[in-house]
């Protein structure tokens, strides 16, 4: 598979300068003792203003690596990467008033304060004046629901909690580019639909541009309009999520519970069976959406079975990429 | 210029605040402090008392006012293996610093001064009572000695923190500096004056430590706020600590950008 060519900015209107332009970026790792690792090897792209772009890869495939770099926090070996048209290496203080960034692993709190005084703190970071700072303050806890958790240490929230807090944290100076690296890691569905929520709202309402990476398919199906998978460093894919299913297939899997120990469903049309527990009384079964429904799959098997319960695991990002890999190679 | 100051000002206050929620922390530190002023006190004394004369100027109320002006200073200015930036650069969280459109070193810095002013005033003041209950003490007597040694206290602790950051710093060359910070805290703490007055030191010790910011952190400002130097000879002190914090400041601004270039976080 080639990567596609980078898509036009807008159909109509005059093409704007991109929000991130990546060429030739590359950046090798020295580790004593062991052959030199290149992380992220000769990746060029362009994100245009206004653009979400899931960024996926497995894991050391160089996700991190690109965002760093993007970021100001890693120097490139070669090749270059501007950000909101700045170099970050050099300009790293006028960028980080322009772009919010949320390192789900790291965090730009203050632990043992409460988690009110962490947004003074950067309100006043950024300079931002007191009636801004309030306004944007009371906005972002009010859609992030995080009302309760103001007067509480940050050390004391739960990883919902932080992770809404960190995002209201890094947009609170209302950056024209958020890029986020891993938001949703952890989380339970109820957090993960409360964030999804706001940052389509976010970006509805200012045009914020999203740059974000994930293993999880559905901050892509929700958030994404654009595609890039990365792959030992190198661009695989670039494209809509729609290209990226239809390339390598987004296979979902039903995973049904009988009402008693049942042989193998194997021959129901369009899946394949992938496997049982506890002697057949839960099976899993594998289909494409495009060669059939899960509708249509629960018939045939209602017809040889009693269901007692089911769910459809959807498509894994590993499993995507791993797909896109071996169709690459 | 006033939003820039503000910046600072809430910065430092989180620092203040972020010490004062550890009351039991606060407490023991009191008392430790209380018990190393008596024990220090009790041997500096000795020392005059047993020579039989002033030492260097120093007679037994001086020396004893010494050691407590020096416990009061304690808390507040830093020479004991802070790592807080060697860590963070170690687990990668420096990320999060460097992604403030502010320096580091003097986000850190203003934290450190609101940390040192609620241990001045939460460990350090009781330090005078005991003190003066103890072995005695004495003070500064002009207005203008009396602002000097406030600001010769401020300055102590931006010279002890800048110094302490540049140590940290080494973390973007190094894996380990534990080692380097416990090396650092040793000759701090004996160059600065903890121990002993650095006009006690032989005369090459003397030379050696006059080459070095130490003396800075802890025997300026006692000189000062106890009546030891006054007039001329104070302003020449406080001087040569605005030299240093320049110094020390220029050098962290660099250490930091090259550092940065260094960097490299690991993970996610």
């Amino acid at each position: 598979m080639s990567v596609e060519p980078v898509r036009p900015v807008s159909a109509s209107g005059p093409v704007s300068a991109p929000i991130v332009a990546v060429e030739g970026l590359t950046r090798v790792f020295r580790r004593r003792g062991a052959p030199a690792l290149t992380a992220v090897d000769a990746m060029t792209f362009r994100i245009a203003p206004g653009e979400a772009v899931g960024y996926i890869g497995a894991n050391g495939a160089g996700k991190s690596t690109t965002i760093k770099m993007l970021t100001g926090i890693l120097a490139p070996t070669s090749g270059t990467a501007r950000t909101v048209g700045l170099d970050p290496m050099r300009d790293r203080r006028e960028l980080a008033r322009r772009v919010g960034v949320v390192f789900g692993q790291r965090s730009q709190l203050w632990w043992d304060l409460p988690l009110r005084e962490s947004f003074d703190l950067l309100a006043a970071i950024h300079r931002l004046d007191r009636l801004r700072a309030t306004r944007r303050t009371g906005q972002l806890v009010e859609l992030l629901d995080l009302g309760p958790t103001l007067a509480q240490p940050v050390r004391s929230l739960s990883l919902g909690q932080r992770m809404r807090a960190e995002v209201a944290a890094a947009l609170l100076h209302e950056p024209e580019l958020v890029i986020l690296d891993e938001p949703t890691i952890g989380l339970d569905v109820l957090s993960k639909a409360r964030l999804r929520e706001f940052l389509i709202q976010t970006r509805r309402e200012h045009g914020t541009t999203l740059l974000l990476t994930t293993h999880d398919m559905g901050d892509i199906e929700r958030l994404c309009d654009r595609v890039l998978v990365v792959d030992h460093g190198r661009l695989a894919f670039d494209g809509t999520l729609a290209g990226l299913a239809g390339t390598v297939g987004a296979r979902r899997v039903l995973v049904v519970d009988l009402d008693r120990p049942s042989e193998p469903l194997h021959g129901i049309p369009h899946t394949q069976w992938l496997g049982a527990e506890g002697e057949g009384v839960r099976q899993r079964l594998a289909f494409d959406p495009a060669d059939t429904t899960a509708a249509a799959v629960l018939a045939a098997v209602s017809e040889r079975v009693t269901l007692r319960d089911l769910s459809i695991e959807e498509p894994d990002i590993e499993d995507v990429v791993r797909r896109i890999y071996s169709a690459s190679s | 210029m006033r939003a820039y100051l503000r910046t600072y000002w809430l910065l430092a206050r989180a620092g203040f605040r972020r010490q004062a929620t550890y009351r039991m922390a606060l407490a023991a530190g009191i008392f430790t402090n209380s018990v190393f002023g008596v024990v220090r006190a009790s041997i500096l004394v000795g020392a005059v008392t047993g020579a039989g004369a002033a030492v260097a100027g120093y007679d037994a109320l001086a020396v004893s006012s010494y050691a407590w002006w020096g416990q009061v200073l304690l808390g507040s200015v830093s020479m004991w293996g802070w790592s807080e930036v060697a860590d963070r650069v170690r687990t990668g969280d420096i990320a999060a610093d460097f992604l403030r459109p502010v320096p580091p070193y003097l986000t850190y810095l203003a934290v450190d001064l609101g940390r040192a002013a609620l241990a001045l005033l939460a460990r350090g003041a009781p330090m005078l009572l005991i003190g003066a209950l103890y072995s005695g003490i004495t003070f500064a007597t002009g207005a203008v000695e009396w602002v000097l040694g406030l600001t010769a206290v401020a300055l102590a602790v931006a010279v002890g923190f800048l110094g302490n950051y540049l140590v940290n710093c080494a973390a973007f060359w190094l894996v380990e500096i534990r080692g380097l910070l416990m090396a650092y805290s040793v000759v701090a703490t004996l160059l600065a004056g903890l121990y002993v007055p650095v006009h006690w030191f032989p005369e090459w010790l003397r030379i050696v430590a006059a080459a070095t910011p130490f003396p800075s952190l802890i025997q300026t400002p006692i000189d000062i706020l106890s009546g030891y130097a006054a007039g001329p000879a104070a302003v020449r002190a406080v001087a040569v600590q605005v030299g240093w914090v320049l110094a020390l400041g220029v050098a962290g601004a660099l250490a930091t950008a090259a550092g940065r270039r260094r960097l490299e976080v690991q993970g996610g």
